[in-house]
């Protein structure tokens, strides 16, 4: 078995730094357009839903809102990558070995996910949480709100701050702890590695299971304070699982394109299509039993979150949601040609990643900017600056090991693969 | 009508997929392997087609997704139109689940009448065992013998020349 390292060409590197220039150039471009104009560009050409009378939100807001949903997608995506490797482990999956080191090296964006998330938070957190206002809790005040009071006990300041950063430091611990084990097997080789793997997998799973849901409820759930989900920690892992498998497969097909991965065949692809196949259904699954027990039950304190989503302002996302994450996957990945074909696997993986964008987008933009939101340049700027980095960190640790983890003890299981 | 085969008899996998290219290679026409086991790769070495059951299952499921929102918009929004909770009569979320399980049935069922049908599965179904070997630890190559075409020796010597441990002939009465 040959190592097989990864080298970024000085070329791919220039085009992420570029990828980042250009949103920051896109990024000040619409925030002086929006602190200037008033908010003229905003809505990027679609709806005129805000009201006469009605305040405009500040570019701030926005940005900060931007930020935070960018942030919320990039991160989940990196967790997930901890969360494929250590369920293979578990699983004592074999077929999987040969590209372990994508989902792996995916986790190197956990650290700036945990900065930026804290940083945005301390400063934004107004911005984004109508629970974080003092004056909610205050009897006295003419803003008091019994419902949000009563959920202090949970939603306050230093026990989401302690939750966040506990959260980070765990998720990070793991990872780095996985991914020093698997790093050392190549090295040394045997057995112990592996053993050791699978007891810190199970451990993270533990810990994933708890603290995925609880995160969604943090970070996504508690925007709409007064509306509530016993689907949401679901929903939102399975939006986090399938972009994060789209992101996986996307690599793999990327790297097989450029002469990378020569062991990986339409074998492995197939079997990573069936993954996004899979939970793309799974997601919609999760979408639907959460829409349709609250449009059934029709109390107006549930079903104003999707009354919010309904509006003319959000509606073209809300159906264009289905049909990107459900219909398109559902339909082209159907068949065991396109599960085994890079274009095919190429295009779903890409709609995927787009339409999970919007996905995250529609949870929170209803419950903040209302009819103020848009798809401007500010967030096709802060997109791309998080893409950029994302793509930095993340081809970098691609690049610190080997592609094919020399040393697994399945890695002949992976070669011999065969669906 | 009666017919007879020759049996080439493995104790080897790879022995067996090797042997199975160089026989067709040579012209023979296999009639089956007889494996106690699926053996990865054997398929394509047997130059056997993928089967098409996608498909049938494919049109099966979207018989069942049409049924199941034609039956359900026809009774309840047409025949016996009833107001529940307050809804339309036609309350597409609401019949979606249904839809769904009629798909999923559907497709299921379609796809193993199908089955049972292409491949003439019925109760009467009598199962020619060429040898009994094939059920524990050995493959079984059964090619068939067109009388006064097939060259007896020369088939007994490709068979052994490419592995197998034993060649022995079995009359089936069909």
């Amino acid at each position: 078995m040959t190592e097989e390292r990864l080298i970024i060409p000085r070329k791919t590197t220039n085009k992420f730094f570029l990828t980042i220039a250009i949103g920051v150039i896109l990024l000040i471009a619409g925030i002086i357009m929006m602190a200037a104009g008033g908010g003229a560009e905003h809505g990027g050409g679609h709806g005129e839903a805000a009201a006469a009378g009605h305040e405009a939100a500040s570019w701030t807001k926005r940005l900060f809102l931007n930020l935070w949903l960018n942030n919320v997608y990039f991160s989940g995506i990196a967790l997930i990558g901890v969360f494929f490797v250590a369920i293979q482990y578990v699983a004592y999956a074999g077929w999987s070995v040969l590209i372990k080191r994508i989902p792996e090296a995916l986790g190197y964006f956990l650290p700036i996910g945990a900065i930026v998330m804290i940083v945005v938070f301390l400063f934004g957190g107004h911005d984004i949480f109508h629970w974080t206002h003092e004056y909610l809790y205050d009897v006295n005040d003419p803003r008091y709100d019994p419902i949000i009071a009563g959920k202090s006990g949970y939603l306050n300041f230093w026990f989401f701050l302690i939750r966040m950063v506990v959260f980070f430091a765990l998720w990070i611990l793991f990872f780095n702890w996985l991914r020093r084990n698997s790093i050392n097997e190549d090295l040394h080789g045997g057995l112990t590695y592996y053993n050791k793997s699978i007891t810190i997998s199970a451990m993270f799973l533990v810990v994933f299971g708890v603290s995925s849901s609880m995160s969604a409820w943090d970070w996504v759930l508690s925007i709409d304070t007064h509306w509530f989900s016993t689907m949401f920690g679901w929903y939102v892992f399975a939006s986090w699982f399938v972009a994060g498998l789209s992101a996986i497969t996307l690599t793999v097909v990327i790297l097989k394109q450029n002469g990378y991965l020569k062991l990986v065949n339409a074998n492995h692809l197939h079997d990573l299509g069936k993954f996004v196949f899979a939970f793309s259904i799974f997601w919609t699954y999760i979408w639907f039993s959460q829409f349709m027990l609250i449009w059934y039950a029709n109390i107006p304190e549930e079903s104003i979150y999707f009354l919010d989503r309904l509006d003319p302002h959000y509606k073209w996302i809300f159906f264009f949601n289905l049909i990107i994450n459900f219909a398109f996957p559902f339909l082209v990945l159907m068949t065991r040609d396109a599960k085994r074909q890079m274009i095919m696997l190429k295009i779903v993986t890409i709609a995927i990643l787009i339409g999970h964008w919007f996905d995250f987008y529609l949870m929170m933009m209803p419950g903040t900017m209302r009819g103020d939101a848009g798809i401007g340049f500010i967030e096709i700027g802060t997109t791309l600056i998080f893409l950029g980095v994302f793509l930095v960190t993340f081809t970098k640790g691609l690049t610190k090991a080997s592609l094919v983890p020399v040393n697994h003890p399945f890695i002949e299981e992976s070669i011999h693969h065969h669906v | 009508m009666n017919k007879k085969f020759v049996l080439g008899i493995y104790d080897d996998e790879d022995v067996l997929l090797d042997a199975i290219e160089n026989v067709r290679a040579a012209g023979t026409k296999i009639y089956d392997v007889f494996s106690p086991y699926p053996v990865h790769g054997i398929d394509d070495v047997l130059g056997i087609k993928r089967s098409r059951l996608p498909i049938v299952a494919f049109f099966c499921g979207l018989f069942g997704t049409s049924f199941a929102l034609w039956m359900q918009i026809w009774m309840l929004g047409f025949d016996w139109p009833m107001i529940i909770g307050g809804k339309p009569h036609i309350a597409i979320p609401a019949f979606i689940p249904v839809t769904f399980e009629l798909t999923v049935l559907c497709a299921a069922f379609g796809m193993v009448i199908t089955f049972f049908i292409v491949s003439r599965l019925k109760p009467s179904f009598k199962v020619n065992v060429f040898d009994k070997r094939s059920t524990d630890d050995k493959f079984v190559m059964a090619i068939e013998v067109k009388e006064g075409v097939t060259d007896m020796s020369a088939l007994n010597n490709l068979l052994r020349s490419n592995g197998a441990i034993e060649v022995n002939e079995k009359e089936v009465i069909k």
